[in-house]
């Protein structure tokens, strides 16, 4: 099982991948830059997702709006930001392929002519709402604002979210929006994947027509930046809402790294669906919770695994740290059961299967192909990245779990009902969140 | 070669997609089976569609329905809701299943080579489940936490209480979930007797999509589902009385940085004749990024992240709503831009010949991209079996709107949206945006409890 491309580098260094599908008469066309939140300062964060938006507002040949002529033509586009990447796709019928080249390359090569301050001050605001509406006026939202600061020092990369500090935001001018553009978007900090209804030899003479004239640009230093916990760290803060939730997390490997894939199975074996161990425990037996949850969130540097946990009227998060720290110990000592080890395989094949079935979005073949591309040069990597999951076994994902979930090196977080700081786990210190 | 840049480059023609053809064949107690071949992947996606939804919950026991719909994988038989999550979880299957107003759905999606073991589990949940009496009090229990929870969430706390102002008492007038009033008093027996009602084969479709053939699911159905049986079909009821709701409506959220915002009115039912020109209007209004509103609230003002309006079709007429989180200080403004938008569209600034080209191409170009996964093919044909809908549908739907003229759109949206029944609901701050509401001409704000609903 594999996703079958060719792969070419432009002269002033685009890479450029591409897979034929004619299932369907539709292309994806996927644009990676190889920038995110990491690549940001303190005193500066929230920028590389700013810029985002900035990218959808046109450009110096075609200063009307990005959206237009693509949902003219019947395209779905869209754009994300994350700490370690900016990605830009649309998915166009076969016949608009040109259309969304000319697109992305003119917002590529010439996107500052177009941008103005108007342009700038609304997007801001438009950003300042984001936040509001994903994580100021939700409950919980400021968890990850809490844990990231937790987990890593006020100068690693990842110590802040990608969408940024109000204050940052507010502060940052359009000088700014010039060097960034700038230092990272050029071809040989990007990478072009195409998938579905094109002809591999034509398509890339039109990437090549389109892009090949634009600029190379410096060549960017890759960020690097180490984190560890010395012991823990507990803080917790009141929010609106009715039910206290707990967040365990710990430093883990970088994606890919070794140990990676062992952590995946290992939080789904904790806490993914109702045939997981904590829920099990927490939500069906015990009833201390309404809900529990785990994740393996592996970056380009390093990751963190997190345990989430949300207590039932009447608990205390005391009780659910002290159940999860139980069912971690239990798993570090005896590791999974063959039936765990067996299922967490075929999921991995199911996963990587149901993968396979769109070109483009976020997580189709294009998507795909370019995050093997960017962040291990190597866009084959699709069978051996499932075999990853296949090569686990009792001693490797016991071993992960001794090694990373270790009890005595973590960040334990409380949200609690206002008023009710008495509901947090045990000796936390008040957290300030914004 | 120097890429010209003065203009676009026109697209191309694009080839035509094939529509997939739905085999079809019905078991003898009435469950109609529908296949679609899809093999580029070998998986299978199931769905099982039954026609009862939340509008079917009885006088007084709101949340029944979706109550019943959660029972289902709480264990079958001997097999316990764990056993039966261990037994799906071996197969790698994607498990799902989500109510509405008109239906209740149940899906799995496996490898293909697990197609038989999967619906044979997919049958126990639907046609045997255990539903137990110390399982249906955890999950009540669960179901009460989560309605706890709502309280804390703008958006769930607006559509809430905004059904409700809509609707009153009519079978559209509560959220699926219920109320705690109303969950509390469920018993297993109401739950048993539900199933018994409304979760039969005559009103149920198994569609199923992918490596697979219709003989063969076919048999496979008639093994699974063979001795499900259920009383013969019978209309749902119809709707029930509606009063006119009052046209400003707050409810408090003090200190919320941004105001939550609803503004519509009972429209359409999914069997209007102008559903065509209805979606092309919307479309242009605001059902995508480049609509009026969003370029107004959004891409103008900077008032908000997202704005967007939807004509929900259902089986009874159902609401046109807009829907937007708006920065507080901006909260009258949007209200009084998003009125203004929905009035002009109806006559006083009609759609533009660029509008209308743009918002047809919008729906008819990438159209195709609707039918890439199997899961995507499943729910359109499950639309088919909602709605009552052709075999042709899908072909005709191009053609169809590519017909809609902007006269059209005039006249639809003058019939079906009139802005002196418009009902505003916003959640946030009271005392920031009250008196601002207040002199925008709307009547007399209400103030409504979070409890109310």
């Amino acid at each position: 099982m594999n996703i079958s491309f060719t792969k070419h580098t432009l002269a002033n260094g685009l890479d450029v991948l591409i897979h034929e599908d004619h299932a369907c008469p539709i292309v994806a066309v996927n644009l990676w830059y190889h920038v995110g939140s990491k690549n940001e300062r303190p005193g500066h964060t929230g920028f590389a997702h700013l810029f985002e938006h900035l990218m959808f507002e046109g450009s110096e040949h075609h200063d009307h709006g990005y959206f237009q002529p693509l949902q003219g033509a019947g395209a779905t586009l869209n754009g994300s930001t994350n700490a370690d990447r900016t990605n830009y796709w649309e998915v166009v019928p076969s016949g608009a392929l040109e259309l969304a080249l000319w697109m992305e390359s003119d917002r590529m090569g010439c996107l500052l002519p177009a941008l103005t301050e108007a342009k700038f001050s609304n997007q801001r605001d438009v950003v300042l709402n984001e936040r509001r509406q994903n994580y100021e006026n939700r409950p919980y939202g400021l968890a990850p604002m809490a844990l990231l600061a937790a987990l890593y020092p006020p100068d690693h990369p990842y110590h802040w979210t990608t969408i940024g500090e109000i204050a940052d935001l507010e502060a940052v001018g359009l000088d700014e929006v010039h060097a960034f553009f700038r230092r990272y978007y050029h071809p040989g900090n990007a990478s072009i994947a195409l998938a579905g209804d094109v002809d591999a030899g034509e398509a890339l003479a039109l990437v090549d027509q389109y892009f090949g004239e634009i600029d190379e640009g410096e060549p960017i230093e890759p960020v690097r930046a180490s984190a560890s916990l010395p012991g823990q760290v507990r803080i917790y803060f009141e929010d609106r809402v009715e039910l206290p939730r707990l967040y365990l997390t710990w430093h883990t490997p970088a994606m890919f790294a070794e140990g990676d894939a062992d952590l995946d199975l290992a939080t789904d074996l904790l806490a993914n669906g109702k045939a997981s161990r904590l829920y099990r425990r927490l939500v069906f037996d015990e009833r201390l919770a309404t809900d529990v949850s785990a994740s393996q969130n592996s970056r380009e540097m390093t990751g963190y695994a997190q345990v989430t946990a949300t207590a039932a009227p009447g608990h205390t998060l005391a009780e659910l740290e002290r159940a999860i720290l139980d069912e971690i110990a239990r798993l570090a000592a005896d590791g999974p059961t063959d039936e765990e080890i067996e299922r967490g395989r075929v999921q991995a094949e199911a996963q990587f299967m149901y993968r396979l079935q769109t070109v483009g979005g976020f997580g189709g073949k294009s998507d795909q192909l370019n995050a093997y591309n960017v962040f291990l040069k190597d866009p084959a990597y699709f069978d051996r990245d499932l075999a990853r999951y296949q090569v686990v076994t009792h001693a490797s994902l016991q071993r992960a779990a001794a090694r990373y979930l270790d009890p005595a090196r973590r960040v334990t977080l409380s949200i609690v009902p206002q008023g009710r700081v008495a509901l947090a786990a045990p000796d936390s210190t008040s957290a300030v969140v914004s | 070669m120097k890429v010209d840049r003065s203009h676009l480059p026109q697209p191309a023609a694009t080839r035509t997609l094939a529509f997939p053809s739905i085999d079809k064949s019905t078991l003898q107690n009435g469950l109609r089976v529908w296949t679609v071949h899809h093999a580029q992947v070998p998986l299978v996606a199931f769905t099982l569609l039954v026609r009862r939804g939340a509008s079917s919950d009885p006088a007084g026991q709101d949340g029944l329905a979706a109550f019943t719909a959660d029972m289902l994988d709480e264990g079958s038989g001997d097999r316990s809701a764990i056993e039966m999550h261990e037994a799906l979880a071996k197969l790698g299957a994607q498990f799902d299943t989500d109510i509405g107003s008109d239906a209740t759905v149940a899906s799995v999606t496996v490898l293909s080579r697990f197609a038989a073991r999967a619906l044979a589990i997919l049958s126990d949940m639907v046609a045997r489940p255990a539903l137990r009496e110390t399982d249906v009090a955890r999950v009540r229990q669960l179901r009460l936490h989560r309605l706890t929870q709502m309280k804390d969430m703008p958006a769930a706390v607006a559509d809430r209480a905004f059904l409700r102002l809509l609707y009153g008492e009519h079978p559209y007038g509560h959220s699926p979930i219920g109320s705690e009033a109303s969950l509390t008093a469920l018993t297993a027996d109401d739950v048993r007797a539900f199933h018994a009602r409304a979760i039969r084969p005559s009103a149920a479709t198994l569609i199923a999509v992918g490596d697979c053939d219709h003989a063969g699911m076919a048999r496979l159905a008639a093994e699974a589902f063979g001795d499900w049986t259920g009383p013969g079909d019978a209309e749902v009821a119809a709707g029930g009385p509606l009063s006119p709701s009052t046209s400003l409506n707050v409810v408090p959220r003090p200190g919320a940085p941004q105001s939550e915002l609803r503004i519509g009115q009972i429209a359409v039912g999914r069997d209007t004749p102008d559903y065509h020109p209805l979606v092309v209007a919307n479309t242009i209004l605001g059902g995508q990024f480049v609509s009026r509103i969003n370029l107004n609230l959004r891409e103008d003002k900077g008032l908000t992240y997202s704005a967007r309006t939807a004509f929900e079709f259902r089986r009874m007429a159902g609401p046109f709503v807009l829907q937007a989180s708006v920065q507080t200080t901006g909260t009258a403004r949007a209200v009084e831009e998003s009125i203004d938008e929905i009035a002009g569209i109806r006559g006083p600034r009609p759609v533009t010949a660029e509008e209308l080209a743009l918002g047809i191409a919008a729906l008819t170009r990438g159209y195709a991209r609707s039918f890439e996964t199997a899961e995507q093919i499943g729910r359109a044909a499950l639309q088919l079996a909602l709605y009552d809908l052709p075999d042709d549908y899908f072909e005709q739907f191009v053609p169809r709107i590519e017909q809609v003229t902007s006269d059209e759109v005039s006249r639809v949206m003058s019939r079906h949206l009139d802005p002196a029944r418009l009902t505003t609901l916003v959640v946030g701050d009271v005392d920031a945006i009250g008196p601002e509401l207040g002199r925008l001409g709307l009547g007399d704000l209400v103030v409504l409890s979070p409890d109310a609903f």
